[in-house]
């Protein structure tokens, strides 16, 4: 019995939250075997077998696999399901996309979001945007699970020399098409995988404002965040969205700007190791969970604190 | 064009929940319920399609106990033309209601149905993606956009780089993310309305389906607590302590 995880890439290149994944595959047992779907990935696939503990790349190569879309990844998934133990995910917007359509053509449950195994049947999950953990065991013979990539330390990246193998691809009657997305481009490190997250929320009051976290965040190398109503007031886009709902984020200094400290926010920044919260309001939900806070307006902090890393 | 919209009763989103001493879940006994708030922005969505002529009649649809039957009446209150109650005192998990949705739209043949991203109680995030599996109907998840014509919805999707726009052949099903509207409040008049609209409830041994839980909950724990730390006097004093004490820069 061998465990597939299907590997995250994106512009020729393998992503992070794909070692995070293969570490908590590797916590189950048996083979692990990594999926590389998509047109033209070659240098993914030798990326992939460059992972340490995966047994075999296994790569389905197609053209309507140009974008993950869900119905045809979905397909090639299911196609590959037999005699497998596990089948895991990224609990990245595609993995979340993907693994319920392909559990559900499988006839077992999904597991989402999982923070921890316990057993090979038996997973650890927040439930209640992570006011609760539920530990839950599974009587499927396959588990479809997606995985919680802050809370798995990432596999090495480097070391291994998997066999890489090609798989043919049903094409299904594309009922879904591509038309075009929308990617916000950034230099500074990914949201997710970002060692420092500078975020703001409805107290920067306008998106020209966030302009102030940008230069912070450049000084640190850091990742910059938002709450849902920054975003919701258009001061960023909605990929900055940190919470619940939102990106979960886990890094090593979170610094929370204007930002009240909603338990949907909580839920996804609660993990970070070090919290600092910068809050006019001293009764702010936020300083509950912060390790250092300062109450005082931004307008006046944010610029000292730029010219004191500068 | 018929439309199907999935409502769950759930846990409020501002009760602070508690877990149970027994740690067999949290607790729900005097605890205000409320639509999930995802169903809400579906439930709008429908409404919006309906006012724009596109939609003929929304069926909501909910999954729960007899006082889920609130939650529809939410539903009818801000637009939707009619309930349906599958009733059960039991867990009914994301699987079991994509199949208890799937007997209902192969027997109703929506051209559309919506759901939530995500309901703020299991966290899950599966129902749709599920349940248009089963259906063999393509899927637009996470969707800040809906639009109908010549039979294709095209849909934009809040993803992890940004945005993501696909089009989709209808019948499709289509999840609501935070930003595809803000949901309207039910006028007064229209609660009254909605107490005389039709709700029909069935069972899930009318519809055929074997609800029975594929994961069983072992325990739920609270998670550990934070220590809430300190306030510094200034800015210097900050800098200090995170390259000193905490050491992350
Ligand atoms: C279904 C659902 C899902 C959700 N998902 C998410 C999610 O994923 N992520 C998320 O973040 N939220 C989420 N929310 C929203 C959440 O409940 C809160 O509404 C949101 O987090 C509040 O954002 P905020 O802290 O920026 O704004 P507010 O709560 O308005 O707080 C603004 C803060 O800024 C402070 N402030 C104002 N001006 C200044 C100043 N000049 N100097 C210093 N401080 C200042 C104020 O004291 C206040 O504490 C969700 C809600 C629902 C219902
Ligand atoms: N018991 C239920 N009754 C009605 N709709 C539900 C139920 N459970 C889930 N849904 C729908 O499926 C969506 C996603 O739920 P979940 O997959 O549980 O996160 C919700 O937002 C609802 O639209």
């Amino acid at each position: 019995m061998s465990v597939l995880v299907l590997a995250e890439h994106e512009a020729g290149a393998l992503k992070p939250a794909t070692l995070n994944t293969v570490a908590a595959a590797l916590q189950l047992g048996g083979e692990v075997h990594l999926l590389v779907a998509g047109a033209d990935v070659g240098p993914v696939a030798q990326a992939a077998a460059a992972i340490p503990g995966v047994a075999k790349v296994l790569v389905a190569e197609s053209d309507t696999l140009a974008h993950p879309l869900a119905e045809p990844l979905a397909a090639v998934l299911v196609a590959l399901a037999p005699g497998r133990s596990a089948i895991l995910a990224p609990a990245t917007t595609t993995g979340k996309n993907v693994l319920p359509r392909v559990a559900a053509l499988l006839d077992v449950a999904q597991i989402s979001d999982v923070v921890a195994v316990v057993a090979a049947d038996t997973f650890v999950r927040p439930i209640y945007a992570g006011n609760a953990l539920a530990t839950v065991r599974s009587t499927d013979a396959i588990k479809v699970v997606t995985v919680r990539t802050t809370a798995f330390a990432a596999a090495p990246a480097t070391g291994g020399a998997a066999p890489i193998e090609a798989v043919s691809v049903a094409a299904p009657a594309a009922r879904a098409r591509f038309v075009s997305a929308q990617l916000s481009k950034s230099e500074r490190p990914d949201l997710t995988s970002a060692r420092i997250v500078i975020s703001g929320g409805r107290g920067m009051q306008s998106g020209d404002n966030f302009h102030l976290l940008e230069t912070i965040a450049d000084q640190l190398g850091a990742a910059v965040g938002a709450s849902r109503a920054a975003v919701d007031a258009g001061f960023v886009p909605n990929d900055l969205q940190v919470g619940q709902t939102g990106k979960i984020v886990a890094p090593d200094l979170y610094i929370a700007i204007g930002i009240s400290g909603a338990i949907q926010h909580l839920a996804g920044m609660k993990d970070s190791k070090t919290i600092v919260a910068i809050n006019k309001d001293p009764e702010a939900p936020i300083f509950a969970v912060a390790d250092y806070g300062i109450v005082g307006d931004l307008f006046d902090v944010v610029p000292e604190l730029v010219k004191e890393l500068g | 064009m018929k439309v199907l919209v999935a409502v769950k009763r759930v846990v409020d989103y501002n009760v602070k929940v508690r877990v149970k001493a027994d740690k067999s879940g949290v607790e729900t006994a005097n605890v205000k319920f409320s639509m999930n708030p995802f169903d809400e922005i579906a439930v709008e969505e429908a409404v919006r399609l309906k006012e724009a002529g596109i939609a003929s009649e929304i069926v909501a649809v909910s999954v729960g106990p007899q006082a889920a039957t609130e939650t529809l009446r939410t539903a009818l209150a801000m637009g939707a033309d009619r309930g349906i109650l599958v009733q059960t005192d039991a867990e009914v998990q994301p699987l079991a209601v994509a199949k208890l949705l799937t007997v209902l739209a192969e027997r109703d043949q929506p051209g559309l149905i919506l759901l939530g991203k995500q309901a703020i109680d299991d966290d899950s995030n599966q129902t749709g993606q599920m349940l248009a599996a089963l259906l063999g109907w393509p899927q637009g998840t996470f969707a800040s956009k809906v639009s109908l014509a010549d039979g294709t919805a095209t849909v934009t999707r809040e993803v992890d780089g940004g945005l993501e726009t696909i089009a989709l052949d209808l019948p499709a099903v289509v999840t609501a993310d935070l930003r595809l509207n803000e949901p309207r409040y039910a006028s007064l008049p229209n609660i009254m309305k909605a107490k005389k609209k039709p709700i029909e409830t069935l069972t899930p041994d009318q519809l055929g389906i074997d609800v029975a839980p594929r994961l069983i909950t072992l325990s739920v724990e609270e998670p550990a607590k934070r220590q809430a730390g300190i306030k510094v006097p200034d800015v210097a004093a900050l800098v200090e302590k995170l390259t000193s004490e905490a050491k992350v820069i």
